[in-house]
C-alpha cells in the first residue's frame, strides 16, 4: 500500500487544523451558515436529511486492516455504530456532530485517511478496479497509477473550481470492475503491439440526469504522457464546460455537443502545448510509487489446493460461497475473496462497527493486513492462501458476511434513498431489501445467473441504475413514491445505457415486476445466457408484454 | 385548514429539530408549535430566522403536518421520515433512539 510522505501527512494534518478553527469560527459567530457550508463540504461534511453526513476517501477503494479498524472505531465512538460503502468506493457516516467532526477527521489523519475532493467540483477521489494488482487477468497494477492521479489532483489549484465534479476511474483488465465507460474519464492500461504500457483514454461517460457510454478519445496513450493527457483533457473541459447551467456542466455534455471528434482534436490541440512540459512525472517517480505496490511476499503451501478440494468436498455450502464469491488470483494457491455487504434483506452496503473490526482482523490473519472496497459495495480481501478460505469462511459466517450472492440477483447496488438523502424522491433500501427477500432461495439465485440490479432514489443515479441489468429509479409522484425500470444497461467492458421499459410502478408493485422480468427471461433464455444476453437477444416487447400485457 | 410547524436541523448535531412554543428547539414535532394561518407562518418563520442568526439551528423552513389519529404528522413522505427516522432502521427511530440514548 501507498505510505504518505511527509507532504502528503503535513497536507492532511494541516487541513485537521484549518478544519478545527472553522468549526469554532462556524459556533462562535464569525462565520455564517453561507460562509461555512463550502468550507464543510471541502472536507466532506454534507448536511443531510436527518443529520451532518461525513463522507471518508477510500483511495482506489484499497484500506490497510488498521485504517479499517479505525473505520469501525470512529463509527462506534462518533457515529451510531455503523458505516455505508458508496459506489464511490467511500465511506459514509450518517450521523455525526458538528463539534466532533475535527476530532473524527483527526483521527483519520492519523492513519493516513482524510475526506478530502469527496465533495464540490473538482476532481473527486479516484477509482479503480477491486482487484487491483492481484487479478489473474490483469496487464499492469491500476493503483499505481490510481497514486500518481491522486497526488497530481490533490489540491490542484487549475482544477479545484471546475464547472462541475470530475470522477476519473482506471482498470489493468479488459474485464472492466471499475465502471470505466460512465465516468468523466475513463483509464484502462492496456499493452501495444510493441509491449509497451498505456492506457485506453475514454472521455465523456456518466450516469446522472443525462446518461452516456463515454467514448474512447485516444485508443493508445503511451504510459509517461498520463498526467499532460488529463491535464490537457481538463483545460478544454474548464475552459469550455458550461458554467451557466448546473444540469448541462459535466464533460459529457461538453463532449456529446462538441462531438468526440472535434473533443479530441481540441485536446490533442492542448496537448501539444503541454506534452514535453513538466507536468509528466520525472523519471524515477513511476517507480517509486510502484514500490509501494510491489505484492506480498506469498507463502507458498504445496497443498493449498488439495486442502481447498477437501474442504469444498465436505462442505455443500462453503463450496457454493467459494464458486460465487472467490475470483481467480495471479499467484498460484491464492485467490480474492469478495466480502457481501448485501445479506439477504440486509442495506446494501452497510456494516456494523464489529463488522468492519471482523474483517480487519480476517485481513490480518488471513490477507497480508489488505482490503478493498468496491464500487458495488463489497468488501474484498485480496490475497488469501486457498487453504485458508474454510476458516475465513467459517469466520465471515457468525458475522454475517457469508453470503454467496456475488453478482447475483441479490447483490444490488442502491444509494441511500430517501431514508438518508436530501436530493432522493424515492426511497431505495426497502425496495433493495423487499427485491433480496423475493429472492432469498440462493438456489434460485444462482440458477437464474449474473443479474445486475441497481437502484437508485432519484435522477442523479447514485445507485448506478442506468447501468443495471435490471435498473430501478425512485421518482416522486404527487407525493407518491414509483419506480420506473430499465433494462439491458452495463457498467462493464460491454457498457449499455438501459431502456426505460414502459410506466413506473407504485412502491408495492416494484417486487412483483422485477419477478415478472426474472420469470420472462427463464422461460426465454438460450443455453448459457446471461439476462442482459437475453434481453440484447430479443430486446424490450416480451419483457414489456408480460409486465403491461400485449399492446 | 393548513397547519404548518418549523423543522430545523440543530447546528451543533446536524439533528432535526421543530421549533416549540416556548422557541426551545425539541426532536419531537409532537411538541412543535403549530401555525394555522399563514400570519401565524411568518411569525414562527421569523422566530426560527432569530435561532438561525444565534447560531442555534439551520436550514429552517415550514413543514406542512396534519394530525392523525390524534397525532401531529408531516403530509408528506420525506417529512415523515425526518420526523421519525430511516424506515429501513427502526432502531434508530427517534422513538427508540433518543430514548435510549437519554436513558
Amino acid at each position: 500500500m501507498y505510505l504518505y510522505d511527509e507532504i502528503d501527512q503535513t497536507l492532511v494534518d494541516e487541513r485537521v487544523v484549518q478544519f478545527r478553527d472553522q468549526v469554532s469560527r462556524r459556533m462562535s459567530g464569525e462565520l455564517s451558515e453561507d460562509e461555512f457550508k463550502p468550507l464543510r463540504l471541502m472536507n466532506g461534511v454534507y448536511l443531510q436529511l436527518h443529520a451532518y453526513m461525513l463522507r471518508v476517501a477510500i483511495p482506489y477503494g484499497t484500506l490497510s486492516s488498521e485504517q479499517m479498524r479505525k473505520l469501525a472505531w470512529i463509527a462506534k465512538k462518533y457515529d451510531r455504530g455503523y458505516g455505508h460503502f458508496t459506489t464511490r468506493q467511500n465511506l459514509q457516516y450518517n450521523w455525526p456532530k458538528l463539534e466532533d467532526l475535527p476530532d473524527i477527521l483527526a483521527e483519520l489523519a492519523g492513519v493516513q485517511m482524510h475526506a478530502l475532493q469527496t465533495s464540490g467540483n473538482c476532481i473527486r477521489n479516484v477509482t479503480a478496479d477491486q482487484y487491483a494488482g492481484v487479478a489473474a487477468d490483469e496487464v499492469a497494477d491500476p493503483r499505481v497509477y490510481a497514486e500518481v492521479i491522486r497526488q497530481w489532483s490533490t489540491l490542484h489549484p487549475e482544477f479545484s473550481f471546475l464547472p462541475r465534479k470530475f470522477k476519473i476511474a482506471v482498470t489493468g483488465s479488459q474485464n472492466d470492475r471499475a465502471a470505466v465507460k460512465v465516468h468523466d474519464i475513463g483509464l484502462i492500461v492496456k499493452r501495444n503491439l510493441a509491449g509497451e504500457l498505456g492506457f485506453e483514454v475514454i472521455v465523456g461517460g456518466g450516469l446522472g440526469r443525462t446518461p452516456f457510454v463515454g467514448p474512447t478519445i485516444r485508443e493508445f496513450l503511451p504510459e509517461r504522457h498520463l498526467l499532460s493527457y488529463l491535464e490537457a483533457v481538463l483545460r478544454v473541459y474548464n475552459m469550455l464546460g458550461r458554467r451557466d447551467n448546473m444540469y448541462k456542466a459535466r464533460i459529457k455534455i461538453q463532449v456529446h455537443e462538441t462531438g468526440a471528434e472535434e473533443f479530441t482534436r481540441l485536446v490533442e490541440a492542448e496537448w501539444d502545448q503541454i506534452r514535453d512540459s513538466a507536468v509528466d512525472l520525472p523519471a524515477g517517480e513511476k517507480e517509486r510509487i510502484a514500490s509501494y505496490f510491489v505484492p506480498p511476499r506469498y507463502e507458498m503451501s504445496s497443498d493449498a489446493e488439495d486442502v481447498l478440494a477437501r474442504h469444498k468436498r465436505e462442505d455443500a455450502e462453503f463450496t457454493r460461497w467459494v464458486d460465487t464469491n472467490v475470483f481467480a488470483h495471479k499467484a498460484g494457491g491464492y485467490a480474492i475473496a469478495n466480502i457481501s455487504l448485501k445479506p439477504i434483506g440486509g442495506v446494501p452496503g452497510d456494516a456494523t462497527s464489529e463488522q468492519m473490526e471482523a474483517v480487519a482482523a480476517l485481513a490480518d490473519r488471513f490477507s497480508y493486513s489488505e482490503v478493498r472496497v468496491t464500487h458495488e459495495q463489497n468488501l474484498v480481501l485480496p490475497h488469501v492462501r486457498k487453504d485458508n478460505l474454510f476458516a475465513l469462511w467459517q469466520t465471515l459466517k457468525s458475522y454475517d458476511l457469508d453470503t454467496p450472492n456475488l453478482g447475483r440477483v441479490s447483490d444490488m447496488i442502491a444509494c441511500p434513498g430517501m431514508d438518508y438523502c436530501s436530493l432522493a424522491n424515492a426511497r431505495s433500501i426497502p425496495v433493495a431489501q423487499a427485491i433480496s427477500e423475493r429472492f432469498a432461495d440462493l438456489d434460485r439465485q444462482h440458477d437464474i445467473g449474473e443479474l445486475k440490479l441497481k437502484i437508485s432514489g432519484c435522477i442523479n443515479a447514485c445507485g448506478h441504475h442506468h447501468a443495471g441489468h435490471i435498473g430501478i429509479l425512485g421518482v416522486d409522484r404527487k407525493g407518491e413514491e414509483y419506480y420506473q425500470i430499465t433494462l439491458g444497461g452495463s457498467g462493464a467492458e460491454d457498457a449499455s445505457i438501459g431502456e426505460i421499459v414502459g410506466p413506473a410502478f407504485a412502491y408495492d408493485a416494484v417486487v412483483d415486476a422485477v419477478e415478472t422480468l426474472v420469470d420472462t427471461y427463464l422461460a426465454i433464455r438460450a443455453d448459457g445466457e446471461r439476462f442482459l444476453d437475453t434481453y440484447r437477444r430479443v430486446g424490450k416487447d416480451p419483457f414489456k408484454e408480460a409486465l403491461y400485457g400485449a399492446a | 385548514m393548513t397547519q404548518q410547524v418549523i423543522s430545523a436541523n440543530r447546528l451543533s448535531d446536524g439533528l432535526v429539530v421543530y421549533l416549540a412554543s416556548d422557541d426551545s428547539w425539541s426532536e419531537w414535532i409532537s411538541r412543535s408549535e403549530i401555525a394555522t394561518d399563514e400570519a401565524a407562518a411568518e411569525g414562527l418563520l421569523a422566530r426560527a430566522k432569530w435561532a438561525e442568526e444565534n447560531r442555534i439551528v439551520v436550514d429552517t423552513y415550514l413543514v406542512h403536518v396534519a394530525e392523525y389519529d390524534g397525532e401531529v404528522r408531516p403530509t408528506k413522505y420525506r417529512e415523515f421520515i425526518r420526523a421519525t427516522g430511516p424506515s429501513v432502521r427502526p432502531d434508530l427511530s427517534k422513538q427508540n433512539y433518543v430514548r435510549a440514548a437519554k436513558g
